[in-house]
């Protein structure tokens, strides 16, 4: 029997771009939020959480509202921008962006408001701008935060189902993810084919938390033996 | 030349309270800071280095306004051209020895300063080593470092030698001072300790409860200049027990501890943990080197 590896390297794509882009926007974020006195944070700290609680076919199902071109968002968006976001990779990882934001922003945060608010301080007595000092100081001293927040953030992206099936569909090579896949082929009776891909998901996961495990009892011994 | 006058209202033990200061202090000066912890000694100095800001008031420094309440204009941290030394040291736990150094210098600085700073303060062999391998004393040392590599006009010493022992603290106190003296580095410290404070400031500023109750010159502050002839240690009261028809007080008087008698209408006064004054006359000192 041929196996299909489409499903797998989709899901690898979209864990990795949305990863990339979560890292671009969530750890700035992270910070901001551990610095902020805003009247607002809870609301926004609430809002940050929510898709942990929430069932993913809720908010799956309100994306589909804002994503359909009959709403003034997804319609916008791709009379201006010709971007579909409905039914489409691009929709998939705008979703998987929102869906894994808290496994990113927790760790990090937590991480920021950890380090004793005097490495900044002093790094600002130095000379040094926000940005040096969110890059040199900051950033170095959060890794083992960083990793967590990137891997679980990834690995969430990765066995990612409702919101998935209620915006993304099942189309092959566009939005037909491992997680789809084998819901898709134990519906046909096609156990050997679901037993591939949950084997695999199975594997890739259990191997990338190891790895950031014992990367992170690595940090933790080295930082821990003065 | 630093102008300051400001106020901040702060939360102490005991509610609030006012930081009320007026200051002026000459190019060069090196004044001490004393008090107890929670009168506001640090929060001066975070206002001096930008990280804090008075409620109102004003700071110049050699004719630049750093911070003025009333123009609402404070010039930020970064360009105050400081050496601030923390109390938690606050050394970058991912650089090296070195690279906490390294990175305290300036644009265009000689990078030759490191060296000289590393060869002073004896981190030679631990300059390759991070932070968190390092003693309290040996932080200590890289901190201080780290302010001076930052080549300011103003340094600021937040307890610097608390965590050093004797031989240690009396080399550094030596080395702080002719640096000081060498780069005419306008110099404020905080400290509890009286011997230090006496060694390094020309001025001692005693603050209490956000106030500046006192000062002078250590001599006049800490009373040498009216006890010649006379000894006169600050000691705290440890114990007091009856004996007999008087009392014996344990007193520790810097790293000693020692026992006197005093009378029962002394004793009244006197209880635990409460400071006083032990005077002596020096009727046949006996001096012994060590």
């Amino acid at each position: 029997m041929i196996y299909d590896w489409q499903p797998l390297l989709l899901t690898f794509k979209l864990a990795f771009i949305a990863t990339l882009i979560l890292c671009v926007i969530g750890i700035p974020f992270a910070w901001w939020l551990s610095q902020t006195k805003m009247r607002f944070k809870p609301v926004l700290e609430t809002l940050v959480s929510m898709p942990l609680v929430l069932p993913p076919s809720v908010l799956g199902f309100y994306l589909l509202l804002a994503f359909s071109p009959t709403n003034w968002f997804g319609g916008g968006l791709e009379h201006l921008a010709g971007i579909k976001l409905a039914f489409s990779f691009q929709g998939l990882v705008l979703a998987s962006v929102i869906f894994s934001f808290p496994f990113l922003v927790h760790p990090v945060q937590s991480g920021f408001q950890n380090l004793p608010s005097s490495l900044s301080e002093a790094a600002y007595t130095l000379g040094k701008s926000r940005w040096q000092t969110f890059v040199h100081v900051l950033l170095p001293n959060i890794k083992p935060q960083l990793l967590a927040g990137g891997v679980l953030a990834f690995a969430h992206t990765i066995g990612e189902f409702g919101v998935v099936l209620m915006i993304g569909g099942n189309m092959p090579g566009q939005t037909r993810v491992a997680s789809i896949a084998i819901y898709d082929e134990v519906e046909a009776l096609n156990y050997a084919a679901a037993n591939f891909y949950a084997f695999v998901l199975f594997g890739v996961c259990f191997t990338i938390l190891l790895t950031v495990y014992l990367l992170n009892k690595k940090f933790v011994t080295r930082l821990g033996g003065a | 030349m630093i102008e300051l006058d400001i106020r901040k209202k702060l939360l102490g033990s005991q509610g609030e309270f006012f930081l009320d200061i007026k200051l002026h202090i000459k190019q060069g000066e090196f004044v001490a800071l004393f008090g107890e912890s929670g009168a506001g000694k640090t929060t001066l100095v975070r206002c001096l280095s930008g990280l804090a800001d008075p409620d109102e008031g004003f700071i110049r420094v050699n004719g630049i306004t750093w911070f003025d309440s009333a123009k609402k204009t404070k010039l930020p941290a970064q360009q105050r051209r400081i050496g601030y030394m923390f109390q938690d040291y606050a050394l970058f736990p991912n650089m090296s020895v070195r690279g906490n150094l390294e990175f305290a210098l300036r644009k265009g600085a000689d990078r030759q300063r490191v060296n000289e700073l590393i060869e002073i303060m004896a981190l030679g062999e631990l300059q390759h080593r991070k932070p968190d391998t390092l003693s309290g004393g040996q932080q200590q040392r890289v901190a201080l470092a780290r302010a001076l590599a930052a080549e300011s006009h103003l340094l600021l010493l937040d307890e610097p030698f608390s965590a050093l022992d004797q031989e240690t603290k009396v080399r550094l106190q030596d080395e702080v001072l002719q640096l000081q003296r060498h780069f005419g580095l306008t110099t404020m410290m905080v400290s509890h300790d009286v011997s230090e404070v006496y060694r390094l400031s020309k001025r001692v500023l005693i603050i209490e409860q956000g106030r500046i109750l006192r000062e002078g010159s250590p001599a006049e502050i800490f009373g040498a200049g009216q006890a010649s002839g006379k000894f006169s240690f600050a000691g705290e009261i440890l114990a007091i027990e009856a004996a007999d028809v008087v009392y014996a007080v344990t007193l520790l008087v810097g790293n000693q501890i020692v026992r006197v008698i005093a009378t029962s209408d002394e004793a009244q006064h006197l209880k635990p943990g409460g400071r006083v004054t032990l005077l002596s006359k020096a009727f046949n000192p006996v001096l012994v080197g060590c």
